[in-house]
């Protein structure tokens, strides 16, 4: 019974606390802060019911929930969780808290409005990554991109309407033509079944024509390719990033990126293996391309926080690198690093936007010998800055070592090429502290300080722990995503070679094809489908 | 010679009865009131309008034809008259506030509103071209007074006049294009129509595709398509806020009933050779306004690119055609009386009775002066933009769903990019409100109860038909049958 309603509370308890916040009176803001923080946090703990009572038993998709929604058009409100997506929530849960909480003293303005829209966002993220219905991701992907949208555009830099409305344009520019092939997939499966459904693991089934495949595949990864973003897609990221607010900047990069990546797994691999893989050249390609220019453009930067924001053009170079070896490990490694990023890059957006607050300056240039001012906080910038960089020992390494790994297995020159954006990466991380942590104090306003107070420790703490939990012990992890990885990358092979067989005559004979598709259903593999044959003959 | 009157079952036009004899009741009280007491007729009307719409209800599964095959009630019409309806009735309420601001509070205007309601309800019913011709005219000459309405306001004025002579001419377009139809086919009963058109093999007459390309121009002057749109920016601005939104929703509404009563029905076995000038006209309509769109600074002429627009997607899925396409129609059609009329009722209530102030600069920091207001805008604004989980979105994707079904994903394409296009403007609006400092306020606004029952009835259209449209989805749905 509560397995099958957790998601949906998961998803929707945030919602409460915006019901709560909408009556409070808008000057009491230390209670709207501390209803928002409370709403976000016991998210949160709800969450551990997810990590303690999934089982790593089973490839398929848990604590689902399938009702109907809307009849007359086949949409179900399906969600369920697998271990792909298990991490993501997580991850999702426990940065939102964290952001809210960074936002005591930085927000004070509209700070109702500003709860609202943050808690708004964490319903809105839940979602995508829980449904497993089309249409009902699409109500979220797009839903979520309002309270986004607020963020960046109230309380964001002087540029913030600019960035904010190329947000919103670029994801949505990818979007609608994503809706446009989900509807043709409906009609896919409508054609192929007779039945109208949005229910992915419903359209799994249907085998799609190739040509098909290739523009639908088109379709879905453009609106994902934006969000992660890949090169050359990626030019709104800056932007939005720079002008964001700290917690805006801390869930865009801890959470919304990994929509796309996530995106690629959920959907574009299941649903168009074979347009998939044959896009892989180009894709590693374009991950490549990304870390190498990501990490080189992050050299030049004079600002701090630009300069995080291209690093993770840069490491979503990686994770994207990783899903598309699809081996065991490199998958793997980049489901995992999706998560390393959200922590580093997130804690990264943190501790700038507390040195901000401090100084109300972001260049590199106006700082300089902070470390011997305020050692607590060059402590942990200093373990951020070496876990988003990969050093063993911290989260970093264990992803991106898999995803090379991973990597080298398919195509040594990628690897090469990717290990590259390794070295590169401490160049730019380490030259940034370097220039902001030692060296004289040069400039007088730096030299009173203050150090981190209690709130900004209980921030970071819990980051730097995950940071070295994953760092020294990620077996939990692996053990519990490695079922649905396994079955995914062979659910994907099998309909590879299954779609290459009989895709292109599927729908010309499709009363035979069902015969066969049912042959193949029952078995589940195409050799035994051969050998049914032979024996008949 | 021996003759009878024909059978006329006056139940099936009891809606209309009811309608037309409200509107004569306010005429005649309209004199013997006092000025102070006015106000009764605006309540009288709104009230005859819950009456005809349950005298509506009544007639649900019904379907049959009267006056000699003139007028047809069937779940198709029925559906239609909802939406004129619901329409005029939130019209109704919003108008009580407003006339009292502007002092113009004249028993006449009531009676207009359902004059012309009544001729929607006329072409929603039509089974014959010239019901459709009638009907048309009982709406557009009430329109055309109503548009200036504010009799010492220049801009009023002149769109009212504009809306006239261009209205006029489109009508006569209309006439002769019935008039060559009417000479082809040699009836002008939509049924005898059917079958002529395929006595005559497929429609190969001349005559024939010279009249429904002037039906074509007639109808499609109502509904704001490009190219027959010139008048709408400049009727939209001029008119009285109130009538604005109303000849945003139910007219455009009527419109769409016609032509897809005439072109789903009548001409369905050429659907194919039609559908390509139905196609080009939704490519150019959608375009031309959701890119004008962007240039506008005054509000009202902003929301009149983007009803151009609305039309365009509507046309989408009279190119779909089918059930789904018929049904998506109507299901966009109310979602877009919900959003559009309720996106007006904000641009009333910031106006006053010497400033109208719908430059868009007039709505900066709204979020700060009057946050529920600009709320109730966001919401509109979003819907009509199509974000889930709001009426706009499900309506979009419905009509889209039916074009992509009956295999335009070409043009479908083409609509999507043209909604990314749409939500640069309506944000813009929401950027306004929310992201710039407040303006300096002359006089503190009032929201007369009237309004805000509008805002919140709107609103929970907006969120119903966005959330749990099951039900009004389903009703759509039952309402096509009789077209096919």
């Amino acid at each position: 019974m509560f397995n099958s309603s957790i998601l949906t509370i998961i998803t929707f308890f945030p919602l409460l606390g915006v019901l709560v916040l909408l009556v409070l009176d808008k000057d009491k803001l230390s209670t709207i802060r501390i209803t928002a923080f409370t709403a976000s946090l016991f998210n949160f703990f709800i969450s551990f019911y997810l990590y303690f009572n999934f089982t790593s038993e089973t490839a398929g998709m848990q604590f689902s929930v399938k009702k109907t929604w809307i009849e007359s058009l086949g949409i179900s409100y399906h969600m369920g969780i697998d271990g792909i997506s298990l991490f993501l929530i997580l991850l999702t849960t426990f940065l939102t808290p964290l952001a809210i909480l960074s936002s005591w003293t930085a927000i004070t303005e509209k700070v109702k409005g500003y709860y609202i829209s943050m808690l708004f966002l964490e319903t809105g993220m839940i979602g995508v990554f829980v449904s497993l219905d089309l249409f009902l991701f699409y109500v979220f992907w797009e839903a979520m991109l309002l309270p986004m949208y607020f963020l960046i555009g109230i309380w964001g830099g002087p540029r913030k309407i600019y960035a904010t409305i190329k947000f919103v344009l670029f994801t949505m520019t990818g979007s609608l033509l994503m809706l446009v092939a989900i509807l043709v997939l409906y009609f896919m499966n409508y054609s192929f079944t007779g039945a109208y459904s949005f229910d992915l693991l419903e359209i799994n089934k249907i085998p799609i024509p190739l040509g098909a495949q290739f523009w639908l595949f088109a379709a879905f990864a453009l609106a994902f390719a934006i969000k992660v973003p890949m090169f050359p897609f990626h030019t709104w990221l800056p932007d939005a990033h720079v002008e964001a607010p700290t917690a805006g900047s801390v869930i865009l990069a801890g959470v919304l990126l990994k929509m796309g990546t996530y995106g690629f797994l959920r959907f574009c691999l299941p649903l168009f293996p074979n347009a998939f893989m044959d896009f892989v050249p180009l894709f590693s390609a374009l991950a490549i391309i990304g870390i190498i220019y990501g990490a080189l453009v992050c050299i030049r930067q004079d600002d701090v926080k630009s300069l995080v924001a291209f690093s993770s053009v840069s490491h979503l170079g990686f994770v994207m690198l990783g899903l598309f070896t699809l081996n065991l490990q490199g998958v793997e490694g980049g489901i995992l690093q999706m998560v390393n990023h959200g922590i580093s890059t997130g804690a990264l957006f943190l501790i700038v936007g507390m040195i901000y607050e401090r100084r109300h300056t972001r260049l590199i240039a106006g700082f300089g010998g902070l470390s011997r001012k305020i050692p607590v906080f060059a402590a942990f910038f200093m373990i951020v800055t070496l876990s988003s960089i990969g050093l063993p020992g911290t989260n970093g390494f264990v992803g991106e070592f898999l995803i090379i790994l991973g990597t080298f297995k398919t195509n040594v020159v990628y690897a090469v090429f990717a290990a590259t954006g390794i070295i590169l990466a401490a160049v730019y991380m380490l030259w940034m502290y370097q220039r902001i942590m030692f060296g004289k104090i040069t400039k007088p306003e730096n030299e009173n300080l203050k150090d981190l107070n209690w709130r900004e420790k209980i921030i970071l703490i819990p980051l730097i722990l995950v940071i070295f939990w994953i760092g020294v012990y990620p077996k939990p992890f692996f053990v519990k995503m490695e079922p649905s990885v396994k079955s995914l990358i062979e659910n994907a092979n099998v309909k590879y070679e299954e779609n290459k067989l009989f895709g292109e005559s599927f729908y010309k004979n499709s009363q035979q094809m069902k015969q066969i598709k049912k042959v193949v259903s029952d078995q589940w593999s195409v050799t035994s489908y051969m050998s049914t044959i032979a024996k008949n003959e | 010679m021996d003759w009878s009157i024909p059978q006329i079952n006056f139940q099936l036009v009891l809606p209309e009865i009811i309608i037309t004899c409200f509107a004569i009741l306010i005429l005649i009280l309209e004199p013997l009131l006092s000025k102070d007491k006015k106000n009764l007729l605006a309540h009288l009307a709104w009230i005859g309008i819950m009456i005809a719409f349950i005298a509506n209800l009544k007639l649900w599964d019904l379907m049959e034809t009267t006056f000699s095959d003139m007028f047809i009630v069937d779940n198709f019409a029925i559906f239609f008259k909802f939406i004129f309806l619901a329409g005029s009735f939130l019209i109704v309420l919003v108008s009580i506030g407003y006339l009292k601001r502007e002092e113009m509070v004249h028993g006449e205007y009531y009676s207009l509103i359902l004059f012309s309601t009544l001729g929607m309800m006329l072409m929603a019913s039509s089974f014959n071209l010239v019901i459709i011709f009638l009907g048309l005219e009982i709406m557009s000459i009430s329109l055309y007074v109503l548009a200036g309405f504010k009799r010492d306001d220049l801009r009023s004025n002149e769109a009212s006049l504009k809306y006239f002579l261009m209205g006029a001419f489109a009508t006569g377009f209309l006439l002769y294009g019935i008039v060559m139809i009417y000479g082809s086919v040699g009836s002008t009963n939509l049924e005898e129509i059917i079958k002529s058109i395929a006595f005559q093999k497929g429609g190969t007459d001349l005559l024939l595709w010279a009249g429904i390309g002037l039906l074509l121009v007639g109808l499609g002057f109502k509904i704001a398509s490009v190219p027959f749109h010139m008048w709408v920016p400049d009727v939209y601005e001029g008119a009285p806020t109130p009538v604005t939104a109303f000849i945003s929703a139910g007219p455009k509404a009527a419109g769409f009933a016609a032509l897809l009563r005439v072109f789903l029905f009548s001409f369905v076995t050429i659907k194919v050779d039609w559908t390509v000038i139905v196609w080009v006209m939704a490519v150019l309509t959608m375009t031309v306004g959701n890119v004008v769109a962007i240039a506008q600074s005054n509000i009202k002429r902003m929301l009149a690119y983007s009803s151009i627009a609305h039309a365009g997607y509507v046309l989408v899925a009279l190119v779909a055609g089918k059930e789904a396409g018929v049904s998506s129609v109507l299901f966009y059609l109310l979602a877009y009386t919900f959003m559009n009329i309720g996106a007006f009722t904000v641009v009333i209530a910031l106006g006053r009775k010497d400033a109208e102030n719908t430059d868009l600069d007039d709505y900066s920091g709204l979020g700060t002066r009057h946050p529920w207001l600009a709320i109730f805008m966001m919401l509109f604004m979003i819907s009509l933009a199509g974000f889930p989980p709001t009426a706009g979105f499900m309506a979009k994707f419905y009509v889209f769903s039916a074009a992509v079904k009956s295999g335009f994903v070409g043009l479908v394409i083409i609509a999507v990019l043209n909604s990314l296009v749409s939500v640069y403007y309506y944000l813009r609006v929401v950027v306004i409100m929310f992201m710039r400092p407040p303006v300096p306020e002359a006089k503190p606004i009032s929201l007369p109860l009237g309004s805000v029952l509008v805002l919140l009835i709107s609103t929970w259209g907006v969120l119903q038909m966005g959330i749990f449209p099951q039900s009004l989805l389903a009703l759509a749905m039952l309402s096509v049958s009789s077209i096919f």
